[in-house]
């Protein structure tokens, strides 16, 4: 994996997703106390922490896979609210890849990739085709167009999920541990995929644990635990010289092996 | 380090085994490869010659397939004469002969359609729309309209009733099944406590219970302008009946579903009705093809339950032929042929289950 910085492309004066003081709860659980994040066009942060520190049910919230029951949720200017119309449109603007991949096991690789497209967009279908090649090239398996989801390997299969995504040209891309669910041999053909679509300026917000990821390019890491963000800064400063001790204690324990 | 060598010796060639013939072999290890093989292999085999060898004497070899009665009882094996004479009542009942061309015309095009399905050579949007046109057609030329001669539904009867309360049961309690199964599902509380109680209701009551309520209480309890005909109301019935347990196989295969499946589709834009309809359906209903055959096939049979209100379907026909007084006698050979004709409709419904469950992604891995 590069080990080089990326060059950063934020617009500081754009910001693309806003919350504030947002709040949930499962039943009597708190899992996310009053949390402030805004994102700037062109950001890549990184979110990480111990498992149940409600990460994943964060970026979640965004494209409103789970609802929040306060505060405020804005993505590109469109407050998210209980309409299903808003919440439609943003979706459409924000891609999301999955840790279990969840492609459609009963679509081919180009039928995966043309649904939402045709079926969200109204694409006519050869249109869509010729979307969907272009980004299978881009994520190199477009040899596989005609296959199964089950006939590819666990990476394979992320690189789609990924290509599926871009189908719909979002704005925000949100991962999920997209790498947790892979032999270690098919983490860097995903992180690849990853880096190269970070190098184009897309926004980018990813929960992992990978953490060479995280120094070379994020812009921001930040760190939940609890259902709070504990800590949030530029990797360098992040990775060598965190401030709270219990994010001290989280990278001791996640470095140290 | 000590080197040792190890000089490689072949062990001695062993024999041929001693069955070389492909049959002793497949003998041996499939019918007497125990004792306890052995053992039931001869019970079984005794059990069949102890009555296959009368059962062929009498279909075949004393049987009668030419000539009348009198020649049948004296020749005592069975009488074909008896089904060939009553062929055609038992497939399209009392209806008028001049017109039985129209009912052949159906029959036709149900072959040829359940011929292009089972080999694959229609599909998607084209298959449904057919299969959903083909009862229509068969309504319309089996009762008459645009200046057709229209015939009374009270002589529809025989193979052709049985076959067309069942195929429109099937047809219409699939589509109805999945409706319940999602109402079920993903309802709200209102719509869930309404699914419910539908099946539920409906699962409770044995058949013959319904028909009997659509045949002969729903006349006394609706004004005398809203009685429908008796025919289409036990075709109601049974579609109710059929599509309740229809919901439940249906509501199996929801569940088998993961959450990741809708989940990705709505985080891609695609609304909720298109993700139910593209991606948790096609997948459910894959999951549960054995029992949904299962359901159509026991659909079929229960069909023969409509004779209790008075519909002369097959085996009402088959009924009423045994009981003709010019060939009292020859019941066996009438309801040999019933168990004759449901056993190919219901086996060639299920080798069309193991055809499409062949196909697909599932099979592919």
């Amino acid at each position: 994996m590069t080990a080089v910085k990326l060059e950063s492309s934020i617009a500081e004066d754009e910001t693309v997703i806003a919350m504030q003081n947002v709040n949930k709860w499962y039943g009597d659980f708190h899992v996310l106390k009053d949390i402030e994040l805004t994102v700037a066009k062109g950001e890549r942060i990184v979110i990480c922490g111990p498992s149940g520190s409600g990460k994943s049910t964060l970026i979640r919230c965004i494209n409103h896979l789970e609802e929040h029951q306060e505060g405020k949720i804005t993505v590109n200017g469109t407050v998210l609210d209980k309409n299903l119309k808003n919440i439609t449109h943003i979706r459409r603007e924000v891609g999301m890849v999955f840790q279990q991949f969840n492609l459609f096991p009963h679509m081919t690789i180009l039928e995966n990739l043309c649904f939402a497209p045709v079926w969200a967009l109204n694409m006519p279908r050869a249109k869509a085709e010729e979307t969907a090649l272009h980004y299978l090239n881009r994520v190199g398996i477009a040899e596989q167009k005609d296959k199964y989801p089950g006939q590819l390997s666990g990476g394979q299969q992320q690189r789609v999920a990924i290509a599926r995504s871009l189908c719909m040209n979002p704005s925000i891309m949100l991962f999920d541990e997209p790498t947790s669910a892979l032999d270690p041999e098919m983490i860097k053909e995903v992180l690849d995929v990853m880096i190269e679509l970070a190098e184009t300026g897309m926004t980018m917000l990813c929960v992992t644990h990978e953490m060479s990821f995280a120094r070379s390019v994020a812009d921001r890491v930040i760190f939940m635990d609890e259902g709070e963000i504990v800590e949030q800064n530029t990797p360098a400063a992040f990775f060598d010289a965190p401030q709270v001790d219990r994010t001290q204690k989280f990278l001791s324990q996640i470095l140290s092996h | 380090m000590q080197e040792t060598t190890v000089t490689f010796q072949p062990t001695e060639p062993r024999p041929a085994p001693v069955h070389q013939t492909k049959a002793i072999a497949w003998l041996r290890s499939n019918l007497f490869g125990s004792w306890f093989d052995t053992l039931v292999t001869l019970a079984l085999t005794g059990l069949l010659l102890s009555f296959v060898p009368d059962l062929i004497r009498w279909l075949f070899v004393t049987a009668t397939f030419q000539g009348d009665d009198t020649v049948c009882r004296e020749n005592g094996g069975a009488c074909w004469p008896f089904i060939i004479e009553k062929f055609q009542v038992l497939m399209i009942g009392v209806y008028p002969q001049d017109l039985a061309w129209r009912p052949a015309i159906c029959a036709i095009a149900l072959v040829v359609l359940a011929w292009l399905t089972y080999w694959d050579r229609i599909r998607g949007v084209a298959l449904i729309v057919a299969w959903a046109v083909l009862p229509i057609f068969a309504l319309i030329m089996i009762g008459g309209a645009f200046g057709m001669q229209e015939v009374d539904q009270s002589v529809w009867g025989g193979l052709m009733l049985s076959i067309m309360l069942a195929l429109v049961g099937v047809i219409v309690s699939i589509p109805l099944g999945i409706l319940l199964a999602l109402g079920r599902h993903y309802g709200s509380p209102a719509i869930k406590v309404l699914c419910v109680t539908f099946i539920e209701l409906l699962r409770g009551v044995p058949l013959i219970t319904i028909l009997f309520m659509a045949s002969v209480m729903m006349p006394l309890f609706l004004p005398p302008e809203l009685v429908i005909n008796n025919l289409l109301r036990i075709q109601i019935g049974l579609i109710m009946f059929s599509s309740a347990y229809m919901a439940e196989v249906v509501r199996g295969g929801l569940q088998a579903i993961p959450k990741g499946q809708s989940e990705a589709s709505l985080s891609l834009g695609v609304s909720p009705v298109y993700t139910v309809a593209f991606i948790i359906v096609p997948q459910a209903l894959r999951h549960v093809l054995p029992p949904l055959i299962g359901r159509c096939i026991a659909l079929f049979k229960d069909t023969s339950l409509v004779i209790i209100v008075g519909l002369l379907d097959f085996l009402g026909m088959i009924k009423s032929a045994a009981l003709d007084t010019d060939w009292l006698g020859f019941q066996a050979e009438a309801y040999v042929f019933a168990a004759l004709v449901y056993w190919l409709i219901c086996y060639s419904l299920s080798l069309y289950g193991r055809q499409l469950e062949k196909r697909g992604p599932n099979a592919r891995t």
